[in-house]
């Protein structure tokens, strides 16, 4: 896998610190090195949020240690403001960011791009174009980073961190430096001096010289490669997966004497002569990357620079709308442009295949995501969603980012309560915004929802600011015992270290009640006691008002293919359609294993989907849904 | 003697619904060819892609050089699905007049289809539309058998004990115990290898 291949990168460069912050496509490049972590004698820690773990990571390089931080494109931002400052300081010990994003957002609400806080930020950026390379560069990152004594951002995306393949490795390091943090020296001396982004002029220059040596090392850097005919009628420069797609392209399309690609691996700065070089090749230019413009802008620029050594060029891009600058690309999409410009057509299905395909297509029902059996945030959102209702004053519900964002996403009937949606911890900051408006005419009862690593992660300090603030939400912790989304990895709440050693869990309740919120704790599969709990906090003002609802997730290690309970339809008691329910269980519950018999027209478990929560139990007015504890 | 395959790339398509073991049965196909010496290239997504939802895994498989993670529309070889719809869906994507089709019979039901807002096609639809717009296919009641060896999720493994008996792709039964030998602790890989048996015998 690419973030594998990370991952081995980072230990045959002798990494000693890994820090990071879980969130897909990122989280296996940590969860890797936590494997290993003993054997190769490194610390590795899942940290609060992204600040944190580049802090964390910075710590072990000032201190001379090789160190890696990694996250997600949005984590970027967080840790942005240190990133920042820290640019600018400098650094010791190798460090890289890495950086994975999610063109598309397969696994995201946003396709943020963070290549431009290389440039903003004035850092080297590097881009792996496949899975050797994503190791190959790695370890190179680290390289570069000590040679210029600043951090090196090395940017991934999902089709590459979750693309698996043939790598060959090499060899691990053996001996390692002893942490060393030294700072009596001058202010100006990089290596024993103070740590610090002052003075700032001064720094900002040296900053920018580490940067024109990057790009001196970038001219000559064997990642950075063109294939193709020497005199290509059209130049595609790429990067990432998208040199993939295009090479793919190419070959599909018979171009190969046609169209040459030049591969950049080293995208920030932009190396100049290798680029001159190639610029000159032809006249016609395509820049096939994604998101955003981000190397089409930087082409442009530097080819506007040398115009007189280049001429003048056509450029295909996404400035011209030759590719989308929304969504991922893919092999096809490339095709279509390439073949539009180089005037080929690529083959097509034949026209009886594709109309029966359509007749296919129209028989095929959509697959909506939902929330897994036996999830706890679908029995969480149902309750909140009664006590609403019940509360009768069409109170909002701010959402959050984890699983339970599908209850904003997806229209599915029984859950679908949240509101709004954007980034971690901004559920409960918006809704202590909304419970301000009360004096401008919106008098409804404001709540918010957030995960348990979302609550550490960026939640505290909204938190805070509603109780400073006196706004009275009603904050419900969807605790499901780990950050499930990604695959369960512990966060401060867990007693439990990257590693799997044993630590002392900093408790939410306690947390709560510190801030000096109204605390309490349920159940959210005991519907009766949890609607209670939720209809006065809703209608309680004057008090921020607490409420974890507490079940691990469905999936977790210690519950999955566990049955607390055997469910089964008494077909007896079930009433199907004359029930009046207006078939409550399936059309509004919506659990994928409650499902519907068609010709006996009741409800019917599906067993082999049947996670055994027993909720559904509980939501039957004809008691219909029977529940037995399942032997253990 | 180094294996190869019919056409390089061969492009396979895993398909299924999220829990199903669709990255299982990418890894464990993957690891048994690239013991054969191929060069394998896998994309996948995972994360919120996977809660009941669709999910595909690509293989690229070449002798020689690393591919796309993404087959090109059109493009698939052979699509092995762990539920009949969802080998549909793909088709409808990937799907070419020379494709093979491996698909298994049980049908996980959409949300939609359970509520009644869509209807869900039966077996003998699906198998009449397989006819049409595929070369070759199969259609395998793999996770009856995967219950009768006590997990259904032992419907991935039948699956490529399955793949393997269409002898369509270069493995076999020894690739396999070798493959599983690497991850797997002895009690789980004699379960393992009995759904891989079973499930090549049902071809």
């Amino acid at each position: 896998m690419g973030n594998e291949a990370i991952a081995r990168g980072a230990l045959e460069a002798g990494v000693r610190v890994a820090s990071g912050y879980p969130g897909t496509p990122s989280s296996e490049v940590i969860e890797r090195l936590a494997e290993v972590a003993r054997e190769r004698n490194l610390y590795v820690e899942w940290s609060t949020n992204e600040k944190v773990a580049l802090e964390v990571a910075a710590a072990a390089s000032f201190a001379g240690l090789r160190a890696m931080c990694v996250m997600k494109q949005n984590g970027v931002n967080v840790a942005s403001d240190f990133l920042l400052h820290l640019s600018s300081s400098g650094t010791r010990g190798g460090i890289v960011l890495v950086e994975c994003e999610d063109p598309g957002a397969l696994s995201s609400v946003n396709e943020g791009e963070s290549r431009y806080f290389a440039r903003m930020l004035e850092v080297p950026l590097l881009e792996p174009a496949d899975l050797q390379e994503a190791k190959d560069l790695t370890k190179w990152a680290f390289e570069l980073s000590e040679k210029i004594r600043n951090i090196v951002i090395l940017r991934s995306v999902t089709r590459m961190s979750h693309a698996s393949g043939n790598v060959i490795c090499g060899n691990l390091p053996r001996k390692f430096r002893a942490a060393r943090f030294v700072s009596d020296g001058s202010v100006m001396d990089p290596l024993r001096g103070p740590v610090v982004s002052t003075p700032v002029v001064v720094k900002h220059r040296l900053q920018q010289e580490k940067l024109e040596t990057a790009a001196g090392l970038f001219e000559k850097s064997p990642f950075n490669r063109y294939s193709g005919p020497q005199r290509p009628e059209l130049l595609i420069i790429t990067s990432s997966a998208c040199f993939l797609y295009s090479r793919e392209a190419v070959e599909i399309l018979g171009l190969q004497k046609r169209v040459g690609i030049l591969k950049l691996s080293c995208t920030w700065p932009l190396p100049q002569k290798l680029l001159q070089k190639y610029l000159r090749l032809t006249d016609r230019i395509m820049i096939v990357e994604e998101v955003l413009p981000f190397m089409e802008e930087n082409v442009k620029v530097a080819a506007m620079g040398m115009l007189k050594q280049v001429g003048i060029k056509t450029f295909y891009g996404k400035m011209d709308k030759t590719l989308p600058s929304v969504g991922e690309l893919n092999p096809e999409i490339v095709m279509a442009a390439l073949g539009k410009i180089m005037k080929v057509k690529p083959k097509s299905l034949p026209a009886g295949y594709v109309r029966e395909i359509q007749n296919v297509a129209r028989k095929i029902p959509p697959r909506e995501q939902t929330f897994c059996p036996g999830c706890p945030h679908r029995a969480s959102f149902w309750n909140i969603n009664t006590a609403l209702k019940l509360d009768g004053r069409e109170g909002i519900v701010c959402g959050d980012i984890g699983c339970y964002a599908m209850a904003s996403l997806w229209p599915a009937i029984g859950f679908h309560t949240v509101r709004t949606l954007h980034s971690m911890g901004s559920g409960t900051g918006l809704a202590s915004g909304f419970a301000k408006l009360s004096a401008f005419g919106l008098d409804k009862p404001v709540a918010a929802v957030c995960g348990d690593s979302t609550f550490y992660h960026a939640v505290i300090p909204a938190l805070i600011n509603a109780r400073h603030n006196q706004a009275d939400i009603t904050f419900i912790v969807l605790d499901n015992a780990g950050t499930a989304m990604t695959g369960f990895q512990p966060h401060p709440g867990i007693g439990e270290s990257a590693v799997g050693d044993p630590l002392p869990p900093v408790d939410i309740e306690a947390v709560c009640r510190a801030i000096g919120a109204k605390v309490a704790v349920s159940d959210p599969f005991d519907l009766e006691a949890t609607g209670k709990i939720l209809t006065s906090f809703l209608a309680e003002t004057g008090a921020l008002k607490v409420l974890i609802l507490r079940q691990a997730c469905a999936l977790s290690p210690e519950k999955k293919g566990k049955k607390r309970y055997q469910m089964k339809v008494n077909e007896e008691l079930c009433l199907g359609d004359a029930c009046g329910c207006n078939r409550l269980c399936t059309r509004i519950f919506r659990c994928p294993a409650l499902t519907w018999d068609g010709k006996k027209k009741k409800a019917v478990i599906d067993d082999v989907i049947c996670a055994g929560c027993g909720v559904c139990y509980s939501i039957c007015l004809q008691k219909a849904i029977v529940r037995t504890e399942a032997a253990q | 003697m180094k294996k190869t395959v019919v056409k390089d790339p061969t492009n396979i398509i895993i398909t299924g619904v999220g829990g199903q073991g669709n990255v299982m049965a990418s890894r464990v196909l993957a690891g048994m060819l690239v013991n054969e010496g191929f060069v394998v290239t896998i994309g996948e997504t995972f994360g919120m892609s996977q809660r009941g939802g669709s999910v595909m895994s690509h293989l690229r498989v070449s002798s020689t050089s690393v591919f796309s993670p993404q087959i090109p529309r059109g493009g698939a070889d052979m699509i092995i699905a762990l539920e009949p719809v969802e080998a549909l869906r793909v088709l409808v994507q990937y799907g070419n007049p020379d494709v093979a089709v491996l698909a298994n019979s049980r049908m996980v039901y959409p949300m939609g289809v359970i509520t009644g807002e869509f209807a869900y096609p039966t077996i003998e639809d699906v198998q009449s539309m397989l006819e049409k717009v595929s070369a070759k296919h199969w259609i395998i009641d793999a996770t009856s058998v995967a219950v009768e060896l006590g997990n259904p999720v032992l419907s991935n493994i039948v699956m490529i004990g399955a793949l393997a008996g269409t002898s369509l792709l270069p493995i076999d039964r020894r690739a396999f115990e070798k493959e599983i030998a690497k991850n797997l602790s002895a009690d789980k890989r004699a379960v393992n290898l009995a759904a891989f048996d079973a499930g090549m015998k049902m071809i």
